[in-house]
């Protein structure tokens, strides 16, 4: 085992990525705030209007960051979807899981964004125009992929169905946009696009792009947060989980921030024990502690059938 | 290859010995067009879009024809024998596919022609649409196949495994009813024609590996 292959092995944790996320979340998040904040009031007020389409085009500010996002993270989604399946690694899953909604919500956004700009311009709601089209199309991948996690009762089952959806739909989406775009230059007169009118000023796209790096990194945000509620969710019958939560409760906010980094300290070689056990049991004699007893009984059980061999599953 | 041809002869005896089950997709192709008849009276326009009107309904019938794809093989316990000693998987999935290929697309496609001419389409487009339906329709097998290996193991499922196949069959409906629809306008069919072939090479290629894989994923406890 090299180093990359433990620090995969590592990284394949969720216990492990739990106790580094906590400052990834606030970072994206702070940065994610901050550009939206400047790039939405540079766009939407500062910017210039358009020659041609007056004040209407401000839009795009919203628009283009969500229409981008919605194909980056069906992307991702592929990507994970491919680990999940060669290196059954339960994170993959869960970004899978925590992705799929968030990259619907962007076409969402991106389709309804493109109607209200559609009506003033092409004087139409919906044009089944090929960008309009394919979104639509992404769109529905999307629903397919939650639909699909969800009629799946056994959560690792449902999990690697949506792995395998998910690579299918990323090899399937070049495919459906250019073969949109083929149909409509066959059966309809080019339309005004955005990104091939001719170059914008600096002044225009400078504030979209502190749009687009602003909405990526609040989706980033969105996805880590996710993935830790994720993780508690599905380890909560695990020591470190329980322990992390009663801290949290008993100890307030403060202390917790030294938490997650003793967690890494002390416990980066995945291990089948609980690590934790010994340290806690002097400081919490008191409440409804559920005991050495339950624990020991319970998990081996749970750990074998949880995913893969390994002990990688971070138990 | 003997694995898929042994795969395909079992299949096509056991469709054999229901043949009302094999013939129910024709049925509701051929339904479906009756309905659409009476709900665009003008025949002008129905036949401007004869070609279009076959290939959705094609599609639909594929669709719905795809439930009973591994339901069956499910039930009896065959679908995870073929999982432990079929080597490669591939060519089981082949070999399956294409035996359902030839008792639903294959009929669509043969038949497609005469329906989208009942709906008073221009002849001319005939020869077009008869082969776009050659080449289209295995490739709406092979990726709707996908979808239904996904949901196998659902009691429901055919709801959503159409909502995941038919964004996936975009591009094939794209092609082929350009195709279909290119005699009436004037144009060359054969560039649409092309596609739709290397669609079919891409996805008879990629997909059995997809299905495979979805297969064995639905049959995990």
């Amino acid at each position: 085992m090299g180093t990359l292959s433990a620090y995969l092995h590592q990284l394949g944790s969720p216990r492990w990525f739990f106790s580094l996320s906590r400052p990834w979340g606030i970072g994206f998040a702070a940065v994610g705030a901050t550009l939206l904040a400047v790039g939405w009031v540079w766009g939407l007020v500062f910017a210039p209007p358009d020659y041609q389409q007056g004040n209407s085009f401000r839009i795009i500010y919203v628009h283009v960051p969500s229409a981008h996002l919605a194909e980056a993270l069906y992307l991702a989604m592929g990507a994970a979807g491919v680990v999940l399946l060669v290196w059954r690694m339960k994170l993959a899953d869960m970004f899978i899981a925590v992705v799929a909604p968030v990259g619907m919500a962007m076409a969402g956004i991106a389709l309804a964004t493109g109607a209200i700009w559609g009506r003033p311009t092409w004087g139409a709601w919906w044009v089944w125009d090929a960008r309009t089209t394919s979104m639509l199309a992404l769109f529905f991948l999307y629903v397919g992929v939650i639909g699909l996690r969800q009629a799946i009762p056994s959560p690792r089952q449902a999990g690697r169905a949506a792995a395998v959806l998910a690579v299918v739909g990323t090899v399937n989406v070049p495919i459906v946009k250019y073969s949109v775009d083929w149909w409509l230059t066959l059966h309809q007169p080019a339309s005004f696009t955005l990104t091939s009118a001719p170059a914008m000023p600096p002044s225009m796209w400078v504030p979209l792009l502190v749009n687009v790096v602003g909405l990526y990194s609040f989706a980033a945000a969105l996805i880590v947060a996710g993935m830790r509620n994720e993780i508690l969710h599905r380890e909560r019958d695990a020591q470190w989980v329980r322990d992390q939560l009663r801290s949290g409760e008993r100890e307030g906010p403060a202390p917790r921030m030294g938490e997650p980094s003793a967690g890494v300290r002390e416990g980066p070689a995945p291990r089948m024990e609980e690590p934790s056990a010994g340290e806690r049991e002097g400081r919490s004699p008191s409440k409804k502690e559920p005991s050495a007893g339950v624990r020991e009984g319970r998990s081996p059980s749970k750990k074998g059938k949880r995913e893969g061999p390994a002990p990688r599953s971070g138990k | 290859m003997s694995l898929a041809a042994a795969q395909a002869r079992r299949d096509f005896a056991i469709a054999l010995r229901s043949r009302s089950e094999a013939a129910q997709p024709l049925a509701f192709f051929v339904l479906a067009a009756l309905l659409f008849a009476l709900a665009g009276p003008d025949a002008e326009l129905r036949g401007a879009i004869a070609p279009g009107v076959v290939w959705t309904l094609a599609l639909f019938a594929v669709t719905l024809s795809m439930e009973g794809l591994f339901r069956q093989d499910v039930e009896d316990g065959a679908l995870e024998q073929m999982l432990l000693h079929a080597r490669p998987l591939f060519s089981a999935v082949l070999g399956k596919l294409f035996a359902h290929w030839c008792l639903t697309g294959l009929p669509l496609a043969l038949l497609g022609p005469f329906v989208a001419l009942a709906l008073q389409a221009p002849p001319a487009v005939a020869p077009a649409l008869a082969l776009s339906l050659l080449l289209g329709t295995p490739t709406l097998t092979l990726i709707g196949a996908i979808a239904a290996a996904l949901t196998a193991s659902l009691r429901r499922g055919s709801l959503l495994a159409a909502l995941i196949a038919l964004p996936l069959f975009v591009p094939t409906l794209i092609f082929g009813v350009s195709a279909g629809l290119a005699p009436a306008a004037g144009q060359e069919a054969t560039p649409p024609l092309l596609m739709l072939a290397a669609l079919l090479a891409a996805a008879a290629t990629g997909a059995p590996f997809a299905v495979g894989a979805a297969l064995r994923v639905s049959q995990e406890h």
